[in-house]
């Protein structure tokens, strides 16, 4: 059974077990505008709720991209790095960007589920 | 004052529709204190007869490299430049444009970088190149900086025959960073063992090629064991006309090269603006700093070009940038990019010959001058020479024969009683046999 | 309309690129014959193609000459670019800077041959100082991002001397992205500051971020939004009063040039843009000189050279034990953008004190006149007046289905290089015009006109030919993303490229 949550920094987390999969919103993906390239963790690299992980740039802008959670990264998606435009496609689906092995899985309690997360975004527009 | 449009009826106009009773109104967020009431204490205008006049007086107080025979090079070179590059820079629509960013109006400006672009990885011998740095020094900071990057390591070392300027210029940019610049002696006669210096913590060698003291190397061993210990060979050229004639540092293993561009379109200018080139590989292309143009299509589907590649530059990544540049050396590139036209590769390599004969020809020649000792053993257009004594005092004497024979080493290194008597020497297509003949006779005499 | 056999249409020639024109073993230069010679270069003479093209001098002018025809330049349009100051290209500047005397003489000649050239450079210097009112100037940066950098390694320098360690720089968030970069540079953390509703620096919020660890603030007056600070006095002794440094980015400067005294807003260090205010052509991207003015506090750490006169005459200061003082080493190679001194020396002599003090006038004057008359058509972000540069965001183009984007797009059509867009940041959608004092009325009535005339059609909701612009260029709009996701970034001759593929 996964469990979906979300970050203020649109950010999305799909938890499986202690296995989280980790990609940026549909919004985050239409400010950014058309995605060029993207920067991914080195698999085995530690990352902490908050701190920098990937970085995802479109023509315009360079954005980082959080890690939601604290841990090991377990995988990456090459498919982004060789198609940035996947994550535009498919930001919630295909588009991820990399797994992590959660150390302290009580850090998700503090994050957003769907409702909260559609009602936080219609707060920013 | 004829670059002023306005009249003081438009000004009038404007206040009256702005709503404002006087133009010090607009200025009243300035403190008082700060107010200036008047005109500041210096000239008041002046026609362009006057200004014509005054700078002419200080252009005659100065002698200029074509009125003697001219033998300086020490990283700045005289080359002609025809007639057609000046004319085609002073085009309105090169001179005063701006940065390419709204391609649409800028394809002149984007097309010419594409093409410069091209043109330095061709001569370099690398994969990319970006549309240009300040000067040479400037972008060797860079470039060693970049290698950090690139190996994430910090350890650069700089080679003893290096321009001086590069040398202080890279150690000065990186001394408040937490990267480690060791810088080894000057190196005239190639004597430096650079091989045994480099580990498991260097992320960069810097060497020039030809080099300061005008020695041609081979760079291919160097390369190897720098890329053995996973560093990077970083190699400035000087003397872009050498690589008419010489192996590219691409050629040799080099994975990022930098230079000075300014002998090719751009006259000497007493040293500035210059034009810094900077090339290297396709897989560190994301780590490289500066404006790159890059192809594509509009949408009628026609080919064109635009600034790409941008979220490594300031204007969006700011503290994580690349570098901090943003103005660079647009129309020195222009100037470069046209030279490097018309001679296209027939015309550099015959500019490159035609250099290299008239060096071996004073070098030859100087052969005869007692007490002359040429320290270079291989050399494209400049070379080092040892007197019997200090080289300052020999081009003053020279100077008071107006002849520019040129430069003494210890300009750039006064701590180095062993290099007061070393003087560099340069000989481009320029110089004709009556000046090669004029400064041998006179260093006769001096010596 | 019918597509042309070429593809030129009339003036506008379509023209590839010069690798595409090679004719083999041609070239546009005539070369005497080299000299045999038995030749020096240790056996690493080049071997094999360089790749350059072969071309007649005519194909070469033709070539430049039809690519400068798909460009604007001050000379033929007006560019109310924000920051930029496209004032106009004297070309009185251009022929004195090609003087032999100026232009063919090398850096490394004996000082008494190029004394002329040294006077220049002091000259230049002095009007610089007295301009601005600061005892002392770092002559060498070579554009404001390289002057940033000058003027952060003498306030890290001044720490070191002092043994003190600060790691923290401010930094308005509505600052230039060189501001931070050239922080970083120097080792330096950036810490934001925003702006108040006024749009100026918020000094509460900059007072809660002070701290015995800042260095320095750095502030561009008037700033990004084309206002004055006006409590610059208040943020002067707030970062002196922790003993930090005050960095004022000089862009702006040509608002105030001849009509405010630098050194009285407590200024420490700041960058002048030579060719912004000063005249000197932007060429299409520099080259540019960025001399940087210092305080007495910070003036021994001013980066080598410097140039000195005594009663023997001018001479460089070239090395650290001859300087007498603490400088910072060297940033640059031989001994500044002299070119660019020669243009804008030749400039402000031509101005003169007066000339420069109307010209702030006019500046601001132009930039009031725009704002009070697009004030009800556009979204003016801030109330007046402004300095040199009005300010817009892009409420006035709510629902309407234009982006600032696609209203820029729209007047280069109208035959304008559009307003600065997107920056500064703290506006949604910014346009930020400045238009200089070198506009005459008529001009500035012409472009308020087309202004006027698009806003309206936008606020209409005829999107469609906002998104469709420009039509009237030699190109439309070009793909930037397939530009970045593909790089092209140089010609390949065909056989590699296919052999690659």
């Amino acid at each position: 059974m996964s469990q979906l949550y979300f970050t203020t920094e649109h950010e999305w987390i799909n938890v499986e077990g202690n296995l989280g999969t980790v990609g940026i919103t549909d919004y985050a993906q239409h400010a950014l505008g058309d995605i060029v390239f993207v920067e991914l963790p080195q698999a085995g690299a530690k990352v902490t709720k908050g701190g920098d992980a990937a970085v995802v740039e479109s023509v315009k802008a360079a954005s980082d991209v959080y890690s939601p959670v604290t841990g090991d990264v377990a995988a990456i998606n090459d498919a982004i790095v060789d198609a940035p435009a996947l994550v535009n496609e498919a930001p919630e689906a295909a588009g991820w960007f990399f797994q992590v092995a959660l150390s302290n899985p009580a850090e998700l309690e503090g994050l957003m589920d769907r409702a909260a997360y559609d009602e936080y975004v219609a707060g920013l527009e | 004052m004829r670059y002023l449009p306005l009249t003081d009826a438009d000004r009038r106009t404007m206040l009256d529709a702005i709503g404002a009773s006087s133009v010090d109104d607009l200025f009243r967020d300035v403190p008082v204190a700060a107010r200036r009431d008047a005109p500041v204490d210096l000239p008041h205008h002046a026609s362009e007869m006057e200004v014509e006049r005054r700078l002419t007086a200080l252009a005659q107080k100065n002698l200029s490299a074509g009125c003697a025979p001219f033998f300086i090079g020490a990283g700045a070179y005289r080359h002609h430049v025809p007639a057609a590059v000046d004319a085609l820079i002073q085009r309105g629509e090169f001179l005063t444009s701006y940065t390419p960013y709204q391609a649409e109006v800028s394809q002149g400006t984007l097309q010419y970088l594409f093409e410069f672009q091209t043109q330095v990885a061709l001569i370099t011998g690398m994969d990319v190149a970006n549309a240009s740095m300040y000067d040479a020094a400037t972008a060797t900071a860079e470039a060693a900086s970049m290698a950090c990057r690139v190996t994430k390591r910090k350890k650069i070392i700089l080679s003893g025959d290096l321009h001086p300027h590069y040398r202080s210029v890279t150690a000065s940019t990186l001394q408040f960073t937490d990267l480690e610049v060791e810088a080894l002696d000057p190196d005239p006669i190639g004597i430096e063992d650079m091989l045994g210096r480099i580990d498991s913590q260097t992320a960069c060698v810097v060497v020039q090629n030809p080099s300061f003291f005008g020695r041609v190397n081979d760079l291919r061993a160097l390369a190897a064991a720098c890329h053995d210990e996973g560093a990077l060979l970083v190699v400035v050229v000087a003397e872009p006309v050498s690589l008419g004639l010489v192996t590219s540092p691409g050629e040799m293993g080099a994975d990022i090269v930098v230079a000075e561009g300014q002998s090719i379109g751009n006259g000497l200018n007493f040293g500035g603006p210059g034009l810094g080139l900077f090339s290297t590989k396709d897989k560190y292309v994301r780590q490289m700093p500066g404006r790159l143009i890059g192809q594509t299509v509009d949408s009628e589907g026609r080919r064109g070009w635009v600034l790409t590649l941008s979220t490594r530059e300031q204007h969006i990544r700011r503290e994580k940038a690349t570098s901090n540049i943003c103005t660079n050396s647009g129309l020195c590139a222009l100037a470069f990019t046209i030279h490097l036209s018309l001679l296209g590769e027939e015309g550099l390599r015959k500019l490159a010959r035609i250099n290299h004969a008239n060096a071996v020809i004073l070098a030859e020649k100087l052969a005869s001058v007692k007490g002359v000792k040429l320290l270079s053993q291989t050399f494209f257009n400049e070379f080092a020479v040892q007197l019997p004594k200090p080289a300052a005092e020999v081009v003053e004497a020279l100077a008071a024969k107006r002849i520019l024979g040129g430069v003494p080493v210890s300009r750039f290194y006064p701590n180095y009683p062993e290099l007061a008597d070393v003087l560099l020497l340069t000989a481009t297509e320029t110089n004709s046999e009556g000046d090669i003949d004029a400064l041998v006779a006179a260093l006769k005499e001096v010596l | 309309m019918t597509e042309t056999f070429s593809g030129s249409r009339g003036l506008i020639i379509e023209e590839g690129l010069i690798f595409e024109q090679d004719t083999l073993g041609q070239s546009g230069v005539d070369l005497a014959e080299p000299a045999p010679v038995v030749d020096r270069l240790g056996g690493l003479e080049r071997k094999g193609r360089i790749g350059l093209p072969g071309l007649s001098e005519p194909t070469v002018v033709r070539h430049y000459t039809r690519l400068s025809q798909k460009n604007f330049g001050i000379d033929s349009v007006f560019y109310p670019l924000g920051s930029c100051t496209m004032k106009h290209n004297p070309r009185l500047n251009e022929k004195l800077a090609r003087l032999p005397g100026l232009s063919d003489i090398h850096p490394f000649q004996p000082q008494s041959t190029v004394q002329g050239a040294l006077e220049l450079i002091d000259m230049t210097a002095h009007w610089l100082k007295t301009l601005t009112g600061m005892p002392a100037i770092a002559m060498s940066p070579a554009a404001g991002a390289h002057g940033e950098f000058c003027g952060l390694m003498a306030i890290r320098a001044a720490f070191n001397d002092r043994g003190e360690k600060r790691t923290r720089v401010l930094v308005p968030e509505s600052a230039h992205g060189t501001n931070p970069a050239s922080a970083a540079a120097c080792g330096f953390t950036v810490d934001t500051i925003p702006a108040t509703a006024r749009g100026r620096v918020d000094l509460a919020a900059l007072k809660a971020k002070l701290g015995p660890d800042v260095a320095a603030i750095m502030v561009t007056n008037p700033n990004t939004c084309g206002l004055f600070e006006d409590e610059i006095l208040e943020i002067a002794e707030a970062i002196h009063g922790v003993g930090g440094y005050f960095y004022c980015d000089g862009a702006n400067y040509n608002a105030i040039v001849g009509r405010v005294r630098v050194a009285d807003l407590g200024v420490d260090v700041m960058h002048i843009n030579l060719h912004k205010t000063f005249s000197t052509p932007h060429g299409g991207g520099g080259p540019g000189a960025g001399p940087t003015v210092l305080s007495a506090a910070l003036a021994p750490y001013a980066p080598l050279p410097a140039v000195v006169h005594d009663d023997k005459g001018f001479r460089l200061i070239e090395h650290a034990a001859e300087s007498g003082a603490k400088p910072v080493g060297r940033i640059k190679g031989y001994h500044g953008q002299f070119g660019v001194f020669v243009r804008a020396l030749a400039y402000m002599m031509s101005m003169g004190a007066d000339g420069l003090r109307q010209a702030s006038t006019d500046a601001v004057l132009n930039a009031n006149y725009l704002l009070a008359q697009l004030g009800d058509d556009l979204s003016a972000s801030f109330d007046g007046p402004c300095m040199h540069e009005a300010l817009f965001d892009d409420r006035f183009l709510k629902d309407s289905g234009v982006t600032t984007l696609d209203f820029a797009k729209a007047l280069i059509d109208e035959g304008y290089h559009p307003m600065t867009m997107y920056f500064p940041l703290v506006v949604h959608g910014a346009l930020l015009m400045e238009p200089t004092e070198t506009e005459s009325k008529d001009t500035l009535d012409q472009f308020i006109a087309s202004v006027r005339g698009l806003a309206k059609r936008a606020k209409a909701g005829e999107a469609d030919g906002f998104k469709a612009a420009p039509v009237h260029t030699p190109r439309r709009r070009l793909d930037e993303t397939l530009a970045a996701r593909s790089p092209v970034l140089r010609w390949t001759p065909p056989a590699v490229a296919k052999a690659a593929e």
